[in-house]
Order: structure tokens, then sequence, then C-alpha cells
């Protein structure tokens, strides 16, 4: 199922004018900078399909910028988000992309900050609803819906069953997962879904694992609050 | 969830002995694993988001940054308190309040997509309106938001709603058959009524394309969410009466999918044809471009 729940219908909470080039592109945004861990320093931002055709009337370019503000998706400074991203020191541009991209509504993100880099291809499948489906050259599905672990890894035999089993002993149920793997023995992702948010000794245990290289998290909770924002509406 | 289709929903309620909207408050705790209570809550919140916009868009300045679009939900509501309109004082309620709403989206105010911005009119124009009109509580409203969302769900499970996929049909028309479905609950219809409401009125926008005037949410969103509104109202209206489906909800929705499955790009919130390419409508986005220089 595409669309998981009945706030994926009624909802998000957002602020206009579109839930798939706006909303939709915010989460992208916010999963990325979630996932790099920092605000990026560089962002640079490539728009396919509709996205590119139509990211200026749709301010898809704002939202990406307020999600890598990790602004969630009815902040009322989101308008003016480019502008805030600059003044905190993002050198964020944005382009068209050429050649093949797998949806109507696809965004590349290659990030840097003082940390270390991200590159990211999210698609809007609708309603707000998002679709990661590419992370540093790895391919993966994660919707964003729920509280993500993604681990770095290397392709050994076991390492799976480890990560299972220190979710199955710190009671934490998967909902969805995915691993992709760059050559046999190499490099992996390993990407889970779960129905609760990982306790951070649970998170201490899969970081030691032997061949666990790093674990980062997503988490964008979105539960309606009384006032976000301090910007004023236009 | 516990159903994929419309029909199995309308079995599921009817077996459970439960409203649309009671079933999905049940099954979407199961799903999340959080309380009934904290879901109910968290929607009745949304619509609480939903009456603020209306207040805005019937109050406030909407003129979006393009300078396109605004204030004709204030125009309409105008028109209505000094004419008797055409289509009667309720239905022009409703056409208000969904104009008033999109046009908030439009100028980048805060909204519940439903199912999509693009379409967050639709729902809260017959919701509110309806309230006023029958003296429902929050507690009747949210409920029906649950049953709009059972009939989204199926629907975006099934077909799409996304302008980009599947074109207007697939936002605006989903809209339109979540409220119709809705609203014939919340007037005491059956759930069979309330699926056959659905299939009505989704027959209604078939085929109806994507094509935003310069890729903005404004020229024809606005509009046909006020419009659409009104479809709701009638659709609803049809099934209350036992006016049914023929082709079963199921099947419009499968061709919604194959309509827009074959719509061309241009015609997919692209803004690369229809009312978009109009000699008026590239001469707006020449503007638009000239301006952002």
């Amino acid at each position: 199922m595409r669309f998981k729940d009945v706030f994926s219908i009624i909802g998000p909470a957002m602020v206009g004018p579109s839930s798939s080039h706006t909303a939709g592109a915010a989460r992208i945004g916010r999963a990325a900078r979630q996932l790099l861990g920092e605000m990026p320093q560089k962002a640079e931002v490539i728009f396919y399909g509709s996205f590119a055709a139509t990211y200026q009337g749709h301010g898809t370019d704002r939202a990406i910028a307020g999600g890598l503000l990790d602004f969630p998706t009815d902040d009322l400074r989101l308008p003016d988000s480019i502008g805030i991203a600059e003044q905190d020191g993002m050198d964020i541009s944005f382009r068209q992309g050429a050649g093949l991209f797998p949806h109507p509504n696809t965004v590349r993100l290659r990030l840097a900050g003082s940390g270390g880099e991200l590159t990211l291809t999210g698609i809007s499948i609708g309603g707000g609803n998002i679709e990661i489906v590419e992370i540093d050259d790895f391919s993966v599905k994660l919707s964003g819906m729920y509280p993500t672990v993604l681990i770095h890894h290397m392709d050994y035999l076991g390492v799976l069953a480890s990560v299972t089993d220190t979710m199955r002993r710190g009671q934490v149920n998967i909902g969805h997962m995915s691993l992709d793997r760059k050559n046999r023995s190499g490099a992996a992702l390993t990407v889970l879904e779960l129905d609760e948010m990982l306790a951070p000794e649970l998170l201490s245990e899969l970081e030691a694992l032997p061949a666990v290289k790093s674990v980062k998290l997503i988490h964008l909770d979105e539960s309606p609050k009384e006032e976000k924002g301090k910007g004023k509406t236009s | 969830m516990n159903f994929q289709t419309l029909s199995q929903l309308a079995n599921l309620a009817e077996e459970r002995a439960l409203s649309i909207g009671a079933l999905m408050v049940e099954e979407q705790s199961a799903e999340s694993g959080r309380s009934a209570e904290h879901e109910f809550a968290k929607m009745k919140e949304y619509y609480g988001v939903m009456k603020e916009a209306v207040r805005r868009g019937m109050q406030e300045n909407t003129t979006s940054r393009s300078g396109l679009t605004g204030l004709d939900a204030q125009r309409v509501g105008a028109y209505n308190a000094e004419n008797e309109s055409c289509l009667g004082g309720p239905a022009s309620q409703a056409m208000a309040y969904a104009l008033a709403v999109s046009e908030v989206n439009a100028s980048m105010g805060r909204i519940i997509a439903t199912p999509t911005a693009g379409s967050c009119g639709i729902i809260p124009g017959v919701f509110l309106s309806c309230q006023e009109r029958f003296g429902w509580d929050d507690d009747v409203m949210t409920y029906g938001l649950f049953a709009a969302g059972a009939i989204g769900y199926v629907i975006a499970n099934n077909s799409f709603v996304s302008g980009a996929e599947g074109g207007c049909q697939a936002e605006v028309g989903s809209a339109i058959g979540m409220a119709a479905g809705a609203l014939t609950e919340l007037r005491g219809g059956t759930p069979v009524q309330a699926v056959h409401a659905v299939g009505l009125a989704l027959k209604n926008t078939l085929g109806l394309i994507c094509d935003p005037v310069g890729g903005l949410v404004e020229i024809p969103c606005i509009v046909r969410n006020g419009f659409g509104a009104v479809t709701a109202l009638a659709a609803a209206d049809m099934a209350l009466a036992g006016v049914r489906s023929v082709i079963p909800s199921d099947e419009v929705i499968k061709v919604m999918l194959e309509v827009g499955s074959a719509m061309p790009e241009k015609h997919r919130e692209t803004a690369g044809g229809g009312l978009a390419q109009t000699p008026t409508g590239r001469k707006i986005m020449e503007d638009l471009r000239q301006r952002r220089k």
C-alpha cells in the first residue's frame, strides 16, 4: 500500500500551495537534513519532471530549503526559508536536471556539511506523501511516515541477524525493511522503518556491531501544535 | 487497514455495525499503534485548522504572491448576503468556504491537505457549511473526516491522488468523492449509500486534466474547489435519495487510474498544456518570469 493511514489522506497540516510540490518537498529536505545530522553548508538541489517545470510557482525551492532547516510542513517560516538559510550560512543552489528520473516529482540533493557529504533522491507521490528512493547511490525505499533507522554496514554474513536480534531484545517491531549493497562483501545500506522510536541504548548497540559503520535516524514528527514559526503569513 | 476496496469498506462497517467514520477510527488506531482517543484528537485539531482557514479566507486578504487570485470567496460571500443566489443559500455558502480555503492555500497560508493542497477547499467547504446549517458538533465533524479519509485511502491506493500522476480528477475528483461519501453518512445514509455517492461523484470528474496557469495552484484550481463543493452536495443528495452508481464505485476508481495513466504529460501538472498554454496563460507565465528576474 503506497498510502498507509488516514493522515496520509487527511493531512498533513501544511503551508500552501501544493501538497506534492511544497509539503512533500519540505519532507524530503527534512529527511535529508536529519540524515546529514546538521544543517548543510552547501546544498545543490536538482529538480526533475513537474518539479523542474513548476518549482518556482509552487515554492518547491523554498520548501526544500525549509526542510534543510528542519522545519515541519506547517511552519509559517517556510515562505521565507531561502533567505533564512542564506543568513544561516547555507550555500544553496537550484537547477533543472537532465536524464532519466523515477517519478514526475523527483528531486536530487547533494549536501555537504562539516561532518560529511550526502546524496539523496526523493519523490513526492501525492498529498504530501514521499518516498526516498536513493541515498549515497544505494537504492532504498522509505516513506518518512515511521521512525527510520539507516545502517551503513559491510555485506557480511549475519549482520542482518544481529540487527534484527537487537530489535527483538529491545521490543521494537520492524514494519518495513530494505537492503542494498554495492557489491558482494562490499558496502551495504539497510533501512528499517519501525513502529516506535529507537531508545538511545539500542542505537549504541547497533553502532557497536562489528560490521556496522554508522547508524542514522530519520524521524519526521509532525503532530499538530498551536503556533509554529515566527514568520507572519502573507 | 482491513479493507482495500470501497465494497469491502461498506461490508466491514455493516458487519461491525459501525459508521464508516467510527470504523476508520478503530482501523487507524490499530495501524498506528496509538490510542483511538489520540488519533481522534489529532483529527479534531486538523478540523480546527480547517475552520481557521475558512475564517481567514472569508475575512483577511488572500491575494496570492503572484497577484493573480484572491478575495473571490469574499466576493461570493458579499453577493450571497445581498442577493438570492442561483444555487440557493447553503450551496452558495459551501462554495464560498471552499474558495476561501483554496485562496488561503494559494497565499501560502496554513491548510490541511485533503487529500492534496490543490483540492484542500472542498472538504472544509462542505463540512463547515453543513455544520452551521445542521448544528453538528465538532466530534460529529471529526468522525466525518475519518469517513472521508477511509474513502480517500481506497482511492489513493487503487488509483492516485496527485495531479502530476493522474490529472485534476485525482485531486479535485477524489476530494469531491470523499466529501460526498462522508456527507451522505453524516446525513444518515448507510455505508452502501455513502459508497454510491463516491462513485456518482467520481464519474463527474473523470478525465479532468491538471493544467495550472504558470504552474501555480491558482488558476483553475481555486474555482474548481468552489465547483467541487457544490458537486459533492449534489452527489450526497442523489445517494440519499436512493440513486445508485450502476458502475460500482470501485470500478469507477479503476477507470480514473486508466484515464490518468493515459493522460499526456502536458496535462499532468507541468503547465505544458491546457489552460496553461492558452495565449493568455502563456502571457501570464511570461509576465511572472519577467517579474522574477
